[in-house]
């Protein structure tokens, strides 16, 4: 029931967004663990330190009360999503360097919090799998494939544990699903057909993930951090794209499901796209943005040559916010358009 | 005659006007070149040679060419003073040629090239304007050498690859441990990029410095006789 006018508005602090935001990420964090293990924790933990040791350097150098800055939790969210991109097996440094990167160059050298054309945590993702692209494509199997494939890898290699990661670790199913493709005659439905890597609709673990994602992002929209125009916006229009692709040729392009489900679809939904700071701000600018950020994803993971196109499509559109912005304007009250 | 301060000149050339990092003049063949300290100074050497025998020439020809078309006429002279440089690496030094492949011929449409002819070397006698040139050239081969050092270092560990092309016998000395990964990230063109906007605001800081250091201290700075 809606009382009069006039109300009292809490304030919203960037502290207090923050910490729905790394709420949201949670039920996703717990399922990561579920499906593959404690690895990410690690990561996590790796993340949050390197982004606040380099948050409260940069602070430092750029004479910037400490306190206020850090405890705003903005460093913290980024080191997130970065841990939550990369895959949770790579090495130590390649998760702190591309937060340090995050932190350091994208958020500070661009004026810190608020100022930063590009989202922190895609471009270390994106200057990570350019500089080792074969580190960032080794995701985990799910646990009982680790367990059945360390076990055989101990009684083939008795000592030396430099095979261990290959062992345990394959291809994204969008990777598979495109190298697979390439083979004479492959099909969509032959390529996934084996359950134990391709699970019901999206690769085994990743469909629970990427459920968790929906239910933080629904948490957050419920909660006002973010509104529904670029979820829902980037979630048609992928679905659109991918359904006219698989329409014409359901052999050789995956479901709108599949591609709503696989790699990062739902986490750049809710949590990437809607970045406050480097996306869109007018409604139907929003619209716009997340519906050429669908195509792109689209185009870059089913046609490019990389794991997922989520990050590359948010550097891309962040790029083309500010025309996209000042083409929208909502008209001021009272005028005619 | 006497009146042109060599120093001023150079060091006009070398810092204050430097083309990599106060004029952002020809900007392609830094970024492009500079994935190591070889390629860099190799191709910065080329250009210091082409930009003092071209300010040279241009100078001592300056009351013959018209000034309608004196653009192309630069641009001919530039042309084939770059010619006989392009031949002759690809003579005496075949391998760093091929591996500096375009950038050779490339020097001619180097912007700073023309533009201290035009700027400096139509205006002014002979040797100043070989002074110029030499000393613009030598501010890039600064610039080159510690982009290319810095990206090499972060790229592959390693510095002064490639040096057995230009001294045989040498080799390039491995700094970071051997198992480090490679950054492959500052060896490709962002890298060059995020790399020189890096020296760029070292400068800017290491002169804001100086000022702030001299006007506490009361000297004002001498402006620069032009």
């Amino acid at each position: 029931m809606l009382n009069n006018s006039p109300y009292v508005r809490k304030p919203a602090s960037v502290s207090r967004v923050m910490l729905k935001v790394l709420a949201a990420l949670v039920p996703a964090i717990a399922v990561y663990v579920w499906q593959f293990g404690p690895a990410i924790l690690i990561q996590l933990a790796l993340a949050s330190a390197t982004a606040l040791v380099c948050e409260a350097a940069m602070l430092k150098l750029r004479g910037k009360p400490l306190a206020l800055y850090l405890s705003d939790l903005s460093a913290i969210v980024t080191a997130w999503l970065i841990a939550l991109a990369f895959p949770p097996l790579a090495p130590w440094w390649l998760v702190v360097t591309g937060t340090a990167f995050a932190i350091v160059v994208a958020k500070h050298l661009y004026g810190g919090l608020g100022q930063n054309t590009f989202n922190p945590a895609m471009v270390a993702y994106c200057v990570m799998i350019v500089a080792f692209p074969s580190l960032m494509s080794q995701w985990p199997g799910d646990l009982s494939m680790q367990a059945a494939a360390l076990a055989e890898h101990a009684q083939v290699f008795p000592d030396g544990p430099a095979m261990v990661l290959d062992a345990i670790t394959s291809a994204t199913p969008l990777d598979a699903l495109r190298t697979g493709l390439r083979a004479a005659g492959a099909t969509v439905s032959s390529v996934s057909a084996d359950p134990a890597s391709f699970g019901q609709v999206a690769g085994r673990g990743w469909e629970w993930i990427a459920l968790a994602y929906l239910a933080g992002g629904l948490f957050l929209i419920q909660q006002r951090v973010i509104t529904w125009h670029i979820p829902a916006s980037f979630i048609a229009a992928l679905s659109v794209i991918a359904g006219a692709f698989w329409l014409a040729d359901s052999t050789h392009y995956a479901s709108p499901l599949f591609h709503l489900a696989a790699g990062g679809s739902m986490l750049g939904a809710f949590f990437i796209f809607t970045d406050p700071v480097s996306a869109c701000t007018t409604p139907r600018g929003k619209l716009i943005y997340a519906a050429a950020a669908a195509l792109l994803v689209y185009l870059i993971r089913v046609f490019g040559a990389y794991p997922d196109g989520v990050a590359f499509a948010t550097l891309l559109m962040n790029i083309l916010v500010p025309l996209i912005d000042m083409k929208t304007q909502p008209p001021v009250f009272g005028h005619k358009n | 005659m006497n009146s042109y301060n060599y120093r001023d000149i150079f060091w006009n050339g070398f810092w204050r006007q430097n083309t990599g990092l106060a004029q952002l003049l020809g900007l392609c063949p830094i970024l492009a070149v500079s994935t190591s300290v070889v390629n860099g100074v190799s191709l910065a050497i080329a250009t210091i040679v082409v930009m003092a025998m071209s300010n040279a020439v241009v100078s001592a020809l300056r009351n013959l060419i018209p000034y309608e078309i004196r653009i192309p006429v630069f641009i001919l002279i530039i042309a084939a003073l770059v010619t006989v440089l392009d031949l002759a690496m690809n003579a005496w030094l075949h391998e760093l040629y091929m591996v500096l492949g375009i950038f050779v011929p490339l020097i001619t449409t180097n912007c700073i090239v023309l533009a201290r002819v035009e700027a400096y070397a139509a205006k002014n006698p002979a040797l100043p304007s070989a002074v110029d040139g030499a000393a613009m050239g030598v501010g890039l081969m600064l610039v080159l050498a510690v982009l290319g050092g810095m990206r090499e270092l972060i790229g592959t560990g390693q510095l002064f690859a490639g040096i057995e092309m230009i001294i045989p016998g040498a080799h390039a000395v491995q700094v970071l441990p051997a198992d480090y990964p490679g950054f492959l990230f500052a060896i490709l063109p962002p890298g060059a990029f995020i790399a020189l906007a890096c020296l760029i605001a070292g400068k800017s800081w290491l002169e804001a410095r100086n000022k702030a250091a001299q006007t506490s201290t009361g000297a004002g700075c001498v402006p620069a006789a032009h």
